[in-house]
């Protein structure tokens, strides 16, 4: 579902300058356009519509301990999670780590793809490798790694103490601080290919009047880079959002089972409870949350952005 | 004093001289036109000028203080794009005001002084538009509005009026005069119109292939070019081939059988004699013999096609009721010592 997510906020990006020429008058229908998308079309239904559908049918159903799933119809798992603080909580955590983990991602992501952007060539190819190295190791194998940097006894704790700048080791495992810096670095590379891509786009004489007309480096950057660039930002900003707000393997690895997440509620739901239908009324919640989220500040961008960049 | 003096100015890409030992000094005040076919390293120039490139080799001083020692948003200059780059998340207002915001104007003078700026270029009303929603021409002038509203010492114009129409073009290119005479602002104008070029400038560089080939006021330039390239860069001009020899009673230059004084001393062997369309005459004595290949009427002149010995040639006559040969008749062509120009070498080293 996440893969999907982002490729959505991908094709919604307002930069995207992919104003296509009035259609020409339909006199004869030309089939070649659909019968190409048939078999992506087919793809979509058979692995997404279809199991949504059924999600959505089964979060309807009804559960109990000793009589399992009930065929019957109803709202009351929805019910639960809107009423029961246990569900607002986790909820509440997964919008605050979405939020920081996207916060995180611009700040540390436009930076360094604007730096990427200034290098010279053989280093900027190298360098863009390492930002996107991430992206080529299992997210699984990588949290693990961050486990290992975490731990109590983890390599950080292990340093912070050894230079006498702590005297307990800071708890990063099963905490929030742990799960956003891990999410912060499994997505960050996102953010940087988006702010890259706007990026490219612009024309480096327009920053050189700049300078000719006497503003100061600093000035271009906050004047006429940076403008340019927000499209950019809030498109990757879109897409680490869903990925962060639907991420499974990394809080579960570092946030365990103490520190639930949506994804990880559904999970358990699904697999320890056997509560089948809580759990898919847990994902069809987390997906509506993440579907208005990212199509209202769809919205609000092309809006902002439509007389600019179009 | 000079006032802006490049010295021996070079700009190399890799392997590639895109400016070659460039020297140019310009007078407060002047107008200097940069003429050269594409890829001659004319918006290179203007780059290191600006200090958006840096020279391999050369200095630039303005004023006598030497410019690349300062940054390009300490030189002060007024720069036309020859892409416009103008700002996209700004409106046409927004573009020109940023020069005069750098420098800390008071809000209303601002608001004033943009509004003149875009009156000026037939913009008025075209303030709050993006660039994105203007056609190249407007573009082209919220360009030139946002370098001249900051009222620069030095102005470089890198093709500032080439997308604009011919009676647009003409207005501006009064207007810049006008500020030239009148504010006295030194401008370095790149331009491919070559009328342009003659109208506007005080001197012209002709350039090719990141060398100077001539510096002179335009008249000059036309009259005496410098060289075969000049010649023929500036206007049509005709180049024959001939020969150069010394004999008892100085320089000629034989030329289909021909042979011309040639007034400088040349070295014996190959030369290249120029002469302009329209002051070569249909002549009944000695001359150049030929015939008439095509004529052409254009409105107050006749273009004829005339096939000699010597190549190709042009001739442009008044349409002025004399009598003009008709297309395949046998003319003989010539011209006065003194309107032609000779040069030794070939025609094709040009
Ligand atoms: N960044 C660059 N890298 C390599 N070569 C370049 C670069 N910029 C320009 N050149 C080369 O330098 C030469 C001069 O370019 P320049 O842009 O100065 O030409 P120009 O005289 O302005 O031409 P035009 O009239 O078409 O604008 C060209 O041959 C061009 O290919
Ligand atoms: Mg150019």
């Amino acid at each position: 579902m996440t893969a999907v997510d982002s490729q959505n906020a991908l094709s919604m990006d307002p930069a995207a300058d992919t104003a296509a020429p009035p259609p020409d008058k339909p006199e004869r229908r030309n089939w070649a356009p659909y019968l190409l998308s048939l078999p992506a079309l087919a793809l979509y239904a058979v692995l997404l519509v279809v199991p949504l559908a059924m999600t959505l049918l089964l979060s309807l159903n009804s559960f109990g301990f000793y009589t399992g799933i009930q065929d019957v119809w109803q709202l009351g798992n929805y019910t639960d999670i809107v009423t029961d603080d246990y569900f607002h909580e986790i909820f509440l955590r997964t919008f605050r780590i979405a939020v920081l983990v996207t916060l995180l991602c611009a700040v540390l992501g436009a930076p360094e793809a604007y730096v990427l952007r200034r290098m010279k060539s053989p280093w900027r190819g190298l360098c863009l490798l390492v930002v996107l190295g991430p992206l080529l190791i299992s997210v699984v194998s990588r949290t693990l790694g961050w486990a290992l940097l975490f731990g109590s006894t983890g390599i950080i704790n292990t340093a912070l103490m050894g230079i006498g700048l702590i005297a307990t080791p800071i708890e990063f495992m099963y905490t929030e601080t742990g799960v956003v810096i891990a999410l912060t670095h499994v997505l960050v590379p996102f953010m940087v290919l988006s702010v890259w891509a706007s990026l490219q786009r612009l024309d480096p004489q327009v920053e050189n009047a700049a300078l000719s007309l006497g503003a100061k480096p600093f000035t271009v950057l906050r004047r006429v880079v940076l403008p340019q660039v927000v499209p950019g930002i809030l498109s990757g900003s879109i897409i680490v959002f869903a990925l962060a707000a639907s991420a499974f393997a990394t809080p579960a690895i570092i946030g365990g089972r103490r520190l639930k997440v949506a994804a990880t509620l559904a999970y358990d739901e699904f697999l320890n409870t056997l509560n089948w239908p809580l759990g898919a009324a847990v994902a069809i919640l987390l997906l509506i949350a993440n579907v208005v989220i990212i199509v209202g500040c769809n919205r609000l961008i092309e809006r902002r952005y439509k007389q600019v960049f179009e | 004093m000079p006032y802006l003096v490049l010295d021996k100015l070079t700009k190399r890409f890799g392997q590639w001289l895109a400016v070659d030992n460039l020297s140019l000094t310009v007078e407060k005040g002047e107008l200097i036109s940069l003429l050269g076919p594409s890829g001659c390293g004319k918006t290179t120039t203007l780059q290191m000028i600006a200090g958006f490139l840096d020279p391999s080799g050369g200095r630039v001083t303005l004023d006598g203080a030497d410019l690349l020692a300062k940054k390009p948003n300490e030189r002060g200059l007024g720069i036309v794009f020859q892409s416009y780059a103008l700002f996209p998340h700004m409106t046409a207002a927004e573009n020109v005001a940023f020069g005069l915001e750098m420098r800390s104007i008071p809000r209303a003078d601002r608001d004033r002084m943009v509004k003149d700026a875009l009156q000026l270029v037939g913009l008025g009303a075209f303030g709050d538009r993006y660039p994105r929603r203007m056609s190249g021409g407007q573009q082209q002038r919220v360009a030139l509005a946002r370098a001249l509203v900051i009222k620069p010492s030095l102005l470089l114009l890198d093709e500032p009026l080439s997308n604009l129409d011919a009676k647009m073009r003409e207005e501006m290119q009064i207007e810049l005069r006008r500020i030239q005479r009148t504010v006295g602002t030194t401008m370095i104008l790149v331009t491919h119109d070559q009328a342009e070029a003659m109208a506007l400038s005080d001197r012209v560089v002709i350039m090719n292939k990141g060398k100077v080939e001539q510096v002179a006021a335009p008249q000059d330039a036309y009259d005496n070019p410098a060289s075969a390239f000049v010649a023929n860069f500036l206007g049509r001009t005709n180049l024959l081939q001939g020969t150069l020899r010394q004999d008892g009673g100085g320089c000629r230059i034989d030329v289909a059988g021909t042979a011309w004084p040639v007034a400088a001393e040349l070295p014996a062997g190959p030369g290249v004699l120029t002469v302009r369309p329209e002051k070569v005459t249909f002549v009944d004595g000695a001359g150049v013999p030929g015939f008439v290949r095509a004529r052409v009427f254009q409105g107050t002149q006749w273009l004829f096609e005339i096939q000699t010995d010597a190549g190709p040639l042009t001739v442009i006559r008044q349409h002025d009721g004399q009598i003009l040969p008709a297309e395949n008749e046998r003319v003989t062509v010539g011209w006065r010592a003194e309107d032609m120009r000779v040069m030794a070498g070939t025609a094709g080293g040009a």
